[in-house]
């Protein structure tokens, strides 16, 4: 890790361990609210907003927290940083506290936020650790506005409100709806697998190292080592 | 009576948490290869879905009374990772074979959204005591249903047929799942 370039630990969380198309952590949120591109960025910035911040206040305390009881603090750290997060959101943007609903307490469990601080924040410096929260919540945002745009541009027609595809074709909305979300993320997630030239970068299963029981676990029999 | 039936057919089929509210979508993706490990996975999180409802619930009335009811977040989470941790010890003493099989799946289940998910809804719908410890039974039945389901497609599915390289893996999983969500809007609108 200590020869990683400030750079490429920024622009890591962009392609190569993009969270949510890569790592496949955080499904839950991503498929909930990519429904359009207003929402899926309002829980991209939310996230990130939780993610450096309990980032940076995990690698500070990294030598503080004992390691038996690492999970339980940084669960802590996380909550409180969400609390604050969804009361700015709901006293500044009430229509995203709405849309977004009860996706926003349960940014807490997001596995991005966890598997970060599991993964790379007890083991790096704070200015490390607050980019690669910043690499990260960028990536995820990103993914979700992609998302975001494909859904509501085939579903509603619209991009942000603004109507474009909808003068000449009626939108389908199951586009919007649970079985779009399924699709599209498939698609996508496909797509980079096209594209990403390094095949052994991708993750075809979900593994044991993105989970943030990964040591409680006994012997991956409780989870999917070897998901085909 | 009726009501209670309703809320845990609706919550099975009509919002499914996996199918339709995308709530714990992570076991369901992760843990959904054979149908023996979904169905343990499925089990455990039913029984810590009612358990941490049962324990949440009375936290949020005793959190309203003091005025301090946006420290749901925090509150809950440490309640259900210490209670789940709990169960995890007591299993482990008192109940070996129960604990050989269910186990394995408790520490991953602090994590999951959808425990969380329901405690904070039951609060939300504002079900009263006995209609939340029915809705969260209903949303841990659902997610059994679905598990089971989606590990007897997988099982046919990484067998006897052949997926192009891009799509192998957590894509065509994804796709999988897509379809069976169209099929469970059929189920929409049974109670309206």
């Amino acid at each position: 890790m200590e020869n990683k370039s400030k750079l490429s630990i920024l622009t890591n969380g962009l392609i190569k361990e993009n969270p949510v198309l890569v790592l496949v952590l955080g499904t839950c949120p991503t498929l909930a609210t990519s429904t359009s591109v207003v929402n899926g960025f309002g829980m991209g910035v939310s996230a990130t907003a939780v993610l450096i911040c309990s980032n940076i206040v995990i690698s500070i305390l990294r030598k503080i927290i004992p390691d038996s009881v690492r999970i339980p603090c940084y669960i802590t750290v996380i909550a409180g940083f969400v609390t604050i997060v969804q009361l700015v959101v709901k006293a500044f943007a009430p229509a995203l506290d709405k849309s977004l609903g009860l996706y926003l307490p349960l940014i807490v469990v997001n596995c991005i936020i966890l598997g970060r601080a599991e993964m790379f924040a007890n083991k790096n410096s704070v200015f490390d650790s607050l980019l690669d929260g910043v690499g990260m919540g960028i990536g995820f945002t990103a993914t979700l506005v992609v998302m975001g745009s494909i859904r509501e541009l085939t579903g509603a027609g619209t991009w942000c409100g603004i109507p474009v595809l909808s003068r000449i074709m009626p939108g389908m909305s199951i586009m919007t709806l649970v079985p779009g979300g399924f699709a599209v993320y498939a698609i996508v997630m496909a797509f980079v697998h096209y594209i990403t030239e390094d095949k052994s970068k991708i993750k075809d299963s979900f593994g044991c190292d993105g989970c943030a029981s990964a040591d409680d676990c006994v012997d991956g029999s409780g989870c999917s080592k070897e998901v085909a | 009576m009726a009501k209670y039936v309703i809320i845990i057919i609706s919550m099975v089929l009509v919002n499914n948490y996996p199918l339709a509210q995308f709530l714990g979508i992570c076991p369901f993706l992760g843990v959904s290869k054979d149908s023996e490990s979904a169905t343990g996975m499925g089990i455990a999180v039913t029984f810590v879905m009612v358990l941490a409802t049962a324990v949440t619930w009375p936290i949020q009335q005793l959190l309203n009374s003091k005025g301090i009811g946006y420290l749901q977040t925090v509150v809950f989470i440490l309640v259900i990772a210490s209670l789940v941790q709990l169960i995890e010890m007591f299993m482990k003493k008192n109940m070996v074979g129960l604990y050989k099989s269910l186990g394995v799946f408790l520490p991953l289940i602090t994590t999951n959204c959808a425990v969380l998910g329901v405690c904070i809804s039951n609060i939300d719908s504002g079900y009263n005591y006995l209609q939340s410890l029915f809705n969260a039974f209903g949303a841990g039945l659902g997610f059994l249903f679905a598990m089971i389901l989606m590990a007897g497609v997988r099982s046919k599915l990484v067998d006897q047929s052949r997926i192009p390289k891009s799509w192998q893996g957590v894509p065509i999983v994804l796709l999988t799942a897509a379809i069976m969500a169209l099929s469970f809007m059929g189920f929409g609108g049974m109670f309206s």
